[in-house]
C-alpha cells in the first residue's frame, strides 16, 4: 500500500510535472458501455490513448484494462480519480514504467521465399528471439514479446525483406508491487448493505460533537 | 448476507428461489418499484416506444401523479425544479428517439448540478435495436457523457434489479441523473417478479468515502492557526442535508462564509457570518478577500472557473482545505494543503468538535468595510433607484419585502438571474432554485412548475427574463392544465441582456443579434387561462407584485425593466477575482 500510485496517495516530487508513460490499470465490472464512459474521459480532455487492452482479470466477472498514456502525473492522477468515479470501476493504479512489468506481442508476416533464400532473415529472427507461428508456402507469421524497441527492431531489419503485413497488440502489464487487487476487492466486498462506513472515535461522542 | 444487488446475473439467479409475489408486464414492475421508492410525481411525455408503460399508468393514476408536460425537456427541467426543492429523487418519462433526446439538455444540466434525477426512457423492441428502426436512437451512447449512470434494459426480469440500482445511484454520494432505456418487449413482457428491494450496496460503488480522523485533525489544526480564514461554500452542503452542522460549525468558528450561486440558502441571508456571493457577479467583499485570506475553507463546492476567475491569481496565498463527497474534485482546479473526502453531513461534525472558538471581529469587519462600499456605489442605486426606469433590483426589493424571504426563487439565465441571486433574501435552504453549471436558458419557467409540485405550500416564483421565456413558453400549457401555482415575473428589458452587457463592455458596444422582440405575454398567458398583467410604471409596481403573489393560482407579471442596466460587481472573464470592478 505504501508505494502504489493509487489516486489516495500523494508524492510530490519535482520530476513529477514532466510528461512520461502512464499505465493505468482498471478494475471494473464488465459491463456493455463502459468502455465508452472510460474513453469519454480522455477524449473529453483532448488525451490521445497510446494502447488500450481490456480482458478478463483473474478474479470472475471482474475485467482488467491497461490504458496507456504520454502525461504528466497531475494529468494521469487526476485521469484516474475521474475513472474510479464511474460506478462500475472498482479500483485504478497507474504507474510508470518502472513500476510495472509489462510486454507487448507483435506478429511479422513475411515470404517464406525470402526467408528460404536468405539465411540472414534465419539468423534475425534467432536474434530478436522470434519464434514461427505459422509456416505456409507463400508466408510465414513470427511472433515476438517484449517492449516496443525490441518489437521495433525487428521491424526495422525485416523491412529489407519484404515485411507483407505487422501487426502490434497493447500492452500488458503487472503491477510490481505485491498488495495486488485481491487485497482491495475484499475491501469491497466488506461493505455489507446498510453499514455504517464511518468508524472513527469522534462518532462515539454524540452529543458533545452536535452541540446545536 | 444479502448481497444480491452486485450483479444481475446474482439477482436472477435468487429471484427464482425467493417467492413471488407478483405476476405481470415489466410496465407493472416499473410503476410498483417506482411506488416502492416513495415516488408520488412523474414528469412525462409519451410515445410509440413507451406506451406499455403509460398503459399500465392508466391503472396506477391513484398513486402515481403524471403531469403531462408540453416537451420532453420542460419535463426533465421540470423533474429538475421538484428535485430540487424538494430533496427527492425526480421522475422522467419519455419515448424513444425525439423524446429520449429532448432530455439530453436537461440531463446536461442536472450532471453539472449534482441534481438526482432517474429517467425512463422507451426504446423500440429489442430484436429492432440497431436495424435504424422508427424511432431508433442510441439513447444509451448520447447520454453516457450526461448521466452519473445509464442501462439499457432489455429483459423484463432486469428491471426491478435497474431500477433499484439507479435510484440508489441518483440519490447516494454525489446525487446525479440516472437513465434507464427500456425495450418495449421488455416492456410488454410477462413475468412473475419477486418482492421489490431497495439497493444500498453495489460492490463497485463507493458513495461515501471513509472518513479519515487524521485529515480531519490536519484541518482544525490550520483552522486554529489561521488569521483570516474564509469559508466557501456550495451544494455540497444542500445535498449533504447538512445545514444544522455547517451552522453549527461557523457558529463556533466565527468564521466569514461566502457562498457560490449554487450553495445560496444553505443559511439564511440574515445569518451574521453570511458575507454573500462568490465569483463573477458575486459581492466585492467577498471576491476581493479571497486572495488575502490565509487559510480558505471549500466546503462541498468545485471552484468553477465562474467563481475562481484566473486560477494562476487565484488566492495563491491561501492554504485550502477542501471538504467534499467527490474524491475527483479535489486538486480538481486549486490545490488543495488537505482534502477532506467526505460527507460533509458526517466531516463537519467531526471538524467542529476540533475546532477553536473564536469571533474574528477584525478579519470580519474588513468583509463590512467592503460592503459598505458596494452599498454605496452598486446596491443602493439598484435597489432604490432614482430614475425613470424601472430596475431588476428593485423588483427584487419588493418581492423580499413582500414575502419576507419566504418563498422559493426559480430563475432562468441572464441578468436577472444574477440580479435575483444577488438580491434575494432567504430563510429557508433549498428556496434558490437555479441552472449553476450549465446555466441554460428555458430552464427557469419549467423548474417552476416542478418545484411546485416538490413544495406545494411554499410560494412558487419563477424570475425569467424576455429572451429565456421564449425557450421554453409552451410549459404554460402545462400550468394550464394541471394547474400549478407558480407566479411567472418577466423582467423584460426587450434585449439578450447578459449577452448585451458583454457586449457593451468587451465588444465596443456592437449589438450583435442581441435585440429581441416579444409576443404579448399577458395575451399569451390569458390565451393559456392564466392571469397576467404587465407593469411599466414604477408607481404600479408594488401593487402589481402583491397582486400575483396573493393570487391563488399561477400568475404572469410583466415588468418592463430599464434597457441597457449592468449587472455589477463583476469579475470580467480571464480577470483575478481581486480586480473586481464596481462599475
Ligand atoms: C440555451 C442557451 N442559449 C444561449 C445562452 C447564452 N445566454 C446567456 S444569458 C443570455 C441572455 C439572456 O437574455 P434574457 O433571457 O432576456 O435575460 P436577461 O439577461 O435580459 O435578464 C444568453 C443568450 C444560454 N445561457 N443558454
Amino acid at each position: 500500500m505504501s508505494t502504489e500510485n493509487t489516486i489516495e496517495h500523494k508524492i510530490d516530487k519535482a520530476d513529477l510535472e514532466g510528461k512520461q508513460e502512464y499505465t493505468i490499470t482498471v478494475y471494473a465490472e464488465n459491463r456493455i458501455g463502459l468502455l465508452n464512459r472510460i474513453a469519454i474521459i480522455f477524449s473529453k480532455r483532448k488525451i490521445n490513448i497510446e494502447s488500450l487492452n481490456t480482458s478478463p482479470s483473474e478474479i470472475d466477472g471482474i475485467h482488467r484494462f491497461n490504458i496507456v498514456i504520454h502525461e504528466s502525473y497531475e494529468v494521469v492522477r487526476k485521469l484516474a480519480r475521474q475513472i474510479e468515479k464511474q460506478i462500475e470501476v472498482l479500483k485504478v493504479y497507474f504507474n510508470t514504467n518502472d513500476e510495472i512489468i509489462w510486454q507487448e506481442l507483435a506478429l511479422y508476416k513475411v515470404s517464406t521465399d525470402e526467408i528460404a533464400e536468405k539465411v540472414t532473415v534465419e539468423r534475425l529472427l534467432r536474434q530478436y528471439g522470434a519464434s514461427a507461428v505459422v509456416i505456409r508456402k507463400d508466408y510465414t507469421v513470427f511472433a515476438v514479446t517484449g517492449h516496443r524497441e525490441e518489437t521495433d527492431a525487428l521491424v526495422k531489419a525485416l523491412e529489407p525483406y519484404e515485411l507483407i503485413e505487422f501487426v502490434r497488440s497493447a500492452r500488458v502489464a503487472i503491477i510490481k508491487d505485491s498488495a495486488g487487487f485481491h487485497e482491495k476487492l475484499k475491501e469491497f466486498e466488506a461493505f455489507e448493505p446498510g453499514e455504517e462506513l464511518v468508524e472513527n472515535e469522534f462518532l462515539d461522542k454524540g452529543q458533545k460533537i452536535f452541540t446545536m | 448476507m444479502e448481497t444480491a444487488q452486485d450483479t444481475i446475473q446474482q439477482n436472477e439467479a435468487k429471484a427464482e428461489t425467493s417467492k413471488t409475489l407478483f405476476k405481470g408486464t415489466g410496465s407493472q414492475v416499473l410503476l410498483n418499484g417506482l411506488i416502492e421508492e416513495g415516488v408520488t410525481t412523474i414528469f412525462g411525455y409519451p410515445g410509440g416506444a413507451i406506451m406499455p408503460i403509460y398503459d399500465a399508468l392508466y391503472d396506477y393514476a391513484d398513486k402515481l401523479e403524471h403531469i403531462l408536460v408540453r416537451h420532453e425537456q420542460g419535463g426533465i427541467h421540470a423533474a429538475q425544479g421538484f428535485a430540487r426543492a424538494s430533496g427527492e429523487v425526480g421522475v422522467v418519462f419519455a419515448t424513444s428517439g425525439p423524446g429520449a433526446t429532448n432530455l439530453v439538455t436537461g440531463l446536461a444540466d442536472a450532471q453539472i448540478d449534482s441534481t438526482p434525477l432517474v429517467c425512463i426512457t422507451g426504446q423500440v423492441f429489442a430484436h429492432l435495436l440497431g436495424t435504424d428502426a422508427f424511432q431508433e436512437t442510441d439513447v444509451i451512447n448520447i447520454t453516457t457523457p450526461v448521466t452519473k449512470w445509464n442501462y439499457q434494459v432489455t429483459d423484463a426480469k432486469e428491471i426491478q434489479e435497474v431500477l433499484a440500482k439507479a435510484f440508489y445511484i441518483a440519490k447516494s454520494g454525489r446525487p446525479g441523473p440516472v437513465l434507464i432505456d427500456i425495450t418495449k418487449n421488455a416492456q410488454l413482457q410477462l413475468e412473475e417478479f419477486p418482492e421489490y428491494v431497495k439497493c444500498n450496496h453495489i460492490r463497485s460503488y463507493r458513495p461515501k468515502p471513509k472518513v479519515r480522523v487524521e485529515y480531519i485533525e490536519q484541518a482544525a489544526e490550520l483552522i486554529n492557526s489561521a488569521k483570516k480564514p474564509f469559508i466557501l461554500f456550495g451544494q455540497g452542503v444542500i445535498l449533504g442535508k447538512a445545514e444544522e452542522e455547517f451552522k453549527a460549525f461557523i457558529d463556533k468558528t466565527g468564521i466569514p462564509a461566502a457562498w457560490t450561486i449554487m450553495g445560496e440558502g444553505a443559511i439564511p441571508t440574515s445569518h451574521p457570518l453570511n458575507v454573500g456571493m462568490l465569483g463573477m457577479h458575486g459581492n466585492y467583499g467577498p471576491n476581493v478577500l479571497t486572495n488575502e485570506a490565509d487559510v480558505i475553507i471549500a466546503i462541498g463546492m468545485r471552484f468553477d472557473d465562474r467563481v475562481t476567475g484566473r486560477l494562476d491569481k487565484y488566492a495563491k496565498q491561501a492554504k485550502v482545505v477542501h471538504l467534499d463527497i467527490d474524491p475527483a474534485e479535489i486538486d480538481k482546479n486549486v490545490k488543495a494543503e488537505v482534502g477532506v473526502w467526505g460527507d460533509c453531513k458526517e466531516t463537519l461534525p467531526l471538524l467542529t468538535n476540533l475546532v477553536n472558538e473564536n469571533k474574528h471581529e477584525d478579519w470580519l469587519a474588513k468583509f463590512r468595510d467592503y460592503n459598505q462600499q458596494e452599498i454605496d456605489q452598486v446596491i443602493t442605486p439598484e435597489l432604490y433607484p432614482t430614475g425613470d426606469e424601472m430596475t431588476m433590483g428593485e423588483v427584487l426589493r419588493n418581492i423580499n419585502e413582500i414575502c419576507g424571504g419566504d418563498a422559493v426563487i426559480v430563475t432562468d439565465v441572464g441578468q436577472h438571474q444574477m440580479v435575483a441571486c444577488r438580491y434575494a433574501k432567504f430563510n429557508n435552504t433549498r428556496s434558490n432554485i437555479t441552472s449553476g453549471g450549465l446555466g441554460t436558458m428555458g430552464f427557469g419557467l419549467p423548474a417552476a412548475i416542478g418545484a411546485k409540485y416538490g413544495v406545494p405550500d411554499k410560494t412558487v416564483i419563477a424570475i425569467i427574463g424576455d429572451g429565456g421565456f421564449q425557450m421554453t413558453p409552451q410549459e404554460l400549457g402545462t400550468i394550464m392544465q394541471f394547474g400549478a401555482a407558480v407566479k411567472i415575473l418577466i423582467l423584460n428589458n426587450r434585449f439578450l441582456g447578459m449577452v448585451r452587457q458583454w457586449q457593451q463592455l468587451f465588444h465596443d458596444k456592437r449589438y450583435s443579434f442581441v435585440n429581441i422582440t416579444s409576443p404579448d405575454f399577458v395575451a399569451l398567458a390569458k390565451s393559456y387561462y392564466i392571469e397576467a398583467s404587465k407593469v411599466d410604471e414604477r408607481a404600479n409596481l408594488r401593487q402589481a407584485l402583491e397582486t400575483m403573489i396573493n393570487h391563488e393560482g399561477s400568475y404572469l407579471l410583466e415588468v418592463m425593466v430599464g434597457r441597457e442596466n449592468n449587472v455589477f460587481p463583476m469579475v470580467p472573464q480571464g480577470m483575478s477575482v481581486s480586480e473586481i470592478r464596481l462599475k
